[in-house]
């Protein structure tokens, strides 16, 4: 409303300014209902011009350089204040209890919020984690099953190694010379092995007479090819010692080749019987 | 003719030169503001009444600025800032209305 003020004002002089050079034959009639203003006015219009004109000219420069002043600096704040309010600063204006309010208020809300982003962030944290816990868990247990495996021969499993063919033409190598091989290469570092189509195991046992051996029960012929891996050179040379089990198969009229290979397989897989008295312990 | 000129100059002049209110004043300025602009269609109305004295402009004017300043300022003091100056724009308020309905009486004689 009073920013429509400043427009008006510009506006109405013009109508003032031209009012006073013929108002006095309209002003009697239009202002006789109006109550005060217009009885002066009605009762004596050339009086009342004469005044009037009396007055401007008689107006000294003090008056009018005050007047001149006093509006100046009333179209100065009023400029000033309107630019004001226009900018937004809506706060500036505000009391202080009102500003203190607000300004609790927002405290309120930032408290709040960091509440909200502490929260958050502790639960991001724990999501991680578990994530993380859980997977690493996952792998840690996922590789010793698959050791495990191997070592009992539940998987198939290939690697270096070497494959060793031991002939027994006359059929006098006996168990403890295959089982000595076995010993001979679990000491030398076979990490896992199948004889024919056997693999063996923690528990394996050969048995039999010369000529007709089993390896867990399972008959095995001559040759007997052990696929062993592990470090090839190490094993060869487990083998090979003097008094080792090349040399022993050759006194009982065998004989031994030794393959050393960059990739050896072994294929046989061997059944896990389920421990029947034995649990898992509680200590870790 | 010297109060619209004064007027418009000191409009243009705020608007160019883009002062910023200082902080103690901002409560009292626009409440001045309104005050002035109260006296200063009083004194549109008395000069159409062929009624129109210059001291009693001036003085009126300058006693409306400072005392309605000095109402906010009180109230400020007392805690009752907001609702004293919310009672000094509504008074002045129903004076500007009145002495623009007497202006309006003069220029469109209705």
């Amino acid at each position: 409303m009073t920013g429509q003020r400043p427009g008006a004002g510009p506006g109405e002089p013009v109508a003032g300014d031209v009012h006073p050079g013929d108002d006095a034959p309209d002003l009697p009639a239009a202002d006789a209902p109006a109550a005060d203003p217009g009885t002066p006015a009605a009762a004596d219009p050339p009086a009342a011009e004469g005044p009037r004109a009396r007055r401007r000219r008689g107006r000294d420069p003090l008056a009018a350089a005050l007047i001149g002043v006093l509006t100046l600096l009333l179209g100065f704040a009023f400029a000033v204040q309107v630019r004001t309010t226009g900018t937004g600063e809506d706060y500036s204006t505000l009391r202080e209890e009102d500003l203190v309010r607000i300004l609790d208020t927002l405290d309120a809300r930032e408290d709040r919020l960091r509440e909200e982003i502490a929260d958050q962030r502790s639960r991001l944290r724990d999501l991680a984690s578990d994530d993380g816990r859980s997977e690493a868990a996952l792998a840690e247990t996922r590789e010793r099953a698959e050791a495990l495996g191997i070592l009992n021969g539940t998987v198939a499993a290939q690697g270096p190694g070497l494959v060793m063919t031991v002939r027994d033409p006359e059929g006098r190598v006996r168990v403890a010379d295959l089982l000595d091989a076995v010993q001979e290469l679990r000491g030398a570092g076979a990490e896992t092995m199948q004889i024919d189509d056997v693999r063996v195991g923690v528990s394996t046992a050969i048995t039999g007479e010369p000529g007709q051996l089993r390896v867990d029960g399972v008959e095995v012929e001559s040759p007997y090819e052990y696929r062993v891996i592990g470090s090839p050179q190490d094993l060869a040379t487990a083998m090979a010692i003097p008094g080792g089990v090349v040399d022993r198969i050759g006194r009982q009229g065998g004989s031994v080749d030794i393959v050393q290979s960059p990739a050896v397989v072994v294929d046989a897989l061997r059944q896990l019987d389920r421990p029947q008295y034995a649990a898992p312990g509680d200590g870790d | 003719m010297i109060p619209i000129l004064g007027l418009a100059l000191g409009i243009v002049l705020g608007l160019v030169l883009e002062p910023t209110v200082p902080l103690w004043l901002q409560p009292y300025l626009p409440i001045a503001v309104v005050a002035a602009l109260d006296a200063v269609f009083g004194g549109f109305r008395a000069r159409l009444d062929g009624i129109f004295d210059a001291k009693v402009f001036v003085i009126s004017f300058v006693s409306n600025v400072v005392v309605a300043a000095l109402v906010v300022f009180l109230g400020d003091q007392l805690g009752v800032g907001a609702q004293l100056s919310t009672a000094v724009v509504v008074v002045l308020g129903i004076r500007i209305f009145g002495n623009a309905a007497a202006i309006r009486r003069h220029v469109f004689r209705a």
